[in-house]
């Protein structure tokens, strides 16, 4: 009787203790939410996000544009191995090869990926650190979380589509194109949602490609101008590494309020991005549920 | 007809095959760059390993020390101490998601848990280097609050999500009979988890674990920003210490290409790429032994 007691004791202390944990990893998260954003407000002026050298405009631009090129890379390649890996590749061993270079990519540091990025973007292509090295090796991390994405996405339809549209004589190709990838269309966009969340708080891969300096005349618009906002071979420092380089650099006065705004603002679009992406999900689901 | 589709196989083959290019061009550079330290300026593999003396000639001459010991031990004590902290409240997690409470989980836990993978590393950096670093000061009365201590809290929180959501899922992943019999013989919710659900998770637990853990060895700015950046023996976890990827961020800019500072620096990235594989490898084998085991069962 009394080891019963025991167990039951220990049973709804464990339970507490559960309760506790997963209660006090809520409120961190939404402590730590709350302060960065708090802190971001607290001193907030207009001429923060001023396009200039004392605003972190310049650098909200950078960081868009620069994830917009990195998954203007990424996405079609990603997709289209996913659709390799899903349709065409037969198991065996390059196709088992494939999956643990996929394995190997996702789980790279971040920082030897900036390293292979600035020998052979920078380095060796002869140009001083700009924002399409920058993209480019953003687009390497990103390649396999889309590329898995599509391929899951591709697996997962059921396989009557496929074969009702084999039965109606249809080419793999046809298939592939005009029934199965635009019914993967939501999940595949839900994996790049993320991949550009990820892309936008990336910091040590562009330390040695991207650069830690931006120089933007918006007046100028001729496309080959070093200062030309869209010019993708100028150096482009993106919101994340402002905050690393105002911890390690510091040269502006305001640089900590500068910090605290930028932390701010990414987490303002991590949230954005990640509730668009679950959003996106749900919907893509429900979708699915009905046929 | 026929024409345009072997195109298009080929040009998704390509791309396919382009994953392979890529990885293996990653692995050859590094390679080639990491192990300029070992053949152009020819100092020992052992020297790189296992000598404290971190002092490398910035030029193309060489002929300093390249002794990478102090990095080694820092990533090594800053990871393992923020696997420590990290753990138990990770599994707490786990089996809150997958056995206490899966409903609420769905709605609530594990979109927040999202959002702390999301949570760019800089933003850890920063929000550890502001807050943390000062709190720990006033609470251990220390001179400086960067220590190993600040790093390992960081990456705690930075790798919690990893381990605490592959758990779940192999928690979860336990076929329901097993909890059906412990149930059955009487056993309390409690009694279930540890003695059933957790043995027969184990394989995906270490999974988790080792995903981890090389995520905190990779990650570079979050605990560069905190950790001190000491090129010494951290003497305690109070003390600043630098690791690996810290030293590759903060000194890499600053050195001559090619030159045999620059030369250790890539060795350590080598060093990191060689740690990545052996954590792929690892969890290779749990999860081939563990499969081995279901079929048992």
């Amino acid at each position: 009787m009394n080891a019963h007691k025991k167990a039951l004791a220990a049973d709804r202390a464990m339970t507490a203790v559960f309760y506790g944990v997963a209660g006090f990893f809520l409120l961190l998260l939404a402590a730590f939410t709350l302060y960065v954003l708090a802190r971001g407000t607290a001193e907030f002026e207009p001429s923060l996000f001023a396009f200039n050298d004392n605003g972190i405009g310049n650098q909200f631009f950078n960081t868009v544009y620069l994830v917009f090129l990195s998954l203007l890379i990424s996405v079609p390649i990603g997709v289209a191995a996913g659709v390799y890996m899903a349709e065409y590749a037969r198991k065996g061993r390059v196709t088992e090869f494939i999956r643990t270079c996929i394995e190997t990519l996702s789980s790279l540091p971040s920082i030897v990926v900036g390293l292979f990025g600035s020998l052979v973007l920078v380095e060796m292509a002869h140009f001083k650190w700009n924002l399409l090295a920058g993209a480019l090796a953003v687009s390497i991390l990103s390649l396999p979380l889309i590329t898995t994405t599509a391929e899951d996405a591709m697996r997962a339809l059921p396989a009557r589509w496929k074969e009702g549209s084999f039965a109606l004589g249809a080419t793999h190709r046809q298939t592939i194109t005009k029934v199965l990838l635009p019914a993967c269309v939501p999940r595949i966009i839900t994996g790049v949602i993320l991949a550009a969340g990820r892309g936008f708080g990336e910091a040590a891969a562009l330390l040695y490609t991207a650069g830690m300096s931006t120089d933007i005349n918006w007046h100028s618009w001729n496309l080959a101008s070093p200062t030309c906002p869209l010019n993708p071979i100028r150096p482009g420092e993106t919101l994340a590494l402002h905050i690393w380089a105002s911890r390690t650099e510091a040269v502006a006065p305001n640089a900590a309020q500068i910090a605290d705004l930028s932390s701010a603002v990414l987490i303002v679009m991590v949230l954005l991005f990640s509730i668009g992406a679950r959003f996106l999900a749900r919907r893509a689901s429900r979708r699915f549920g009905k046929c | 007809m026929a024409k345009k589709d072997s195109v298009y196989r080929g040009l998704v083959t390509a791309c396919g095959l382009f994953i392979i290019l890529l990885t293996l061009a990653i692995g050859i550079f590094l390679i080639i760059r990491g192990t300029n330290t070992f053949t152009v300026y020819r100092h020992h593999v052992a020297e790189f390993l296992f000598s404290p003396i971190w002092n490398p000639k910035d030029d193309f001459v060489g002929g300093g020390q390249v002794g990478a010991a102090v990095f080694i031990m820092g990533s090594i004590c800053v990871c393992f101490l923020a696997l420590l902290i990290s753990a138990p409240f990770s599994l707490a997690a786990a089996v809150f998601m997958s056995v206490i409470s899966p409903k609420v989980s769905e709605k609530i836990f594990r979109p927040s848990v999202e959002i702390f993978v999301g949570i760019p590393s800089v933003v850890y950096g920063w929000v550890g280097a502001t807050v943390l670093v000062p709190f720990l000061e006033r609470l251990f009365h220390l001179p400086f609050g960067y220590s190993v201590l600040a790093g390992g809290i960081v990456l705690a929180v930075m790798i919690f999500p990893t381990i605490a959501s592959v758990s779940a899922d192999a928690i979860a992943g336990v076929p329901y009979g097993y909890q059906e019999a412990a149930y059955g013989l009487g056993s309390t919710r409690w009694q279930v988890i540890r003695r059933v659900l957790l043995p027969a998770a184990k394989p995906g637990i270490l999974t988790g674990i080792i995903l981890g853990l090389s995520r905190a060895f990779g990650e570079a700015l979050a605990v560069a920003m905190v950790i001190g950046k000491t090129k010494a023996f951290p003497s305690s976890i109070f003390s600043p210490a630098s690791s690996l990827t810290t030293a590759i961020a903060s000194d890499m800019g600053g050195a001559t290409e090619g030159g045999e500072y620059s030369a250790g620096l890539w060795s350590m990235a080598l060093l990191l790429l060689l740690i990545s594989y052996l954590f792929i490898f690892l969890t290779r084998r749990i999860s081939l032994k563990g499969g081995r085991n279901h079929e048992r069962s």
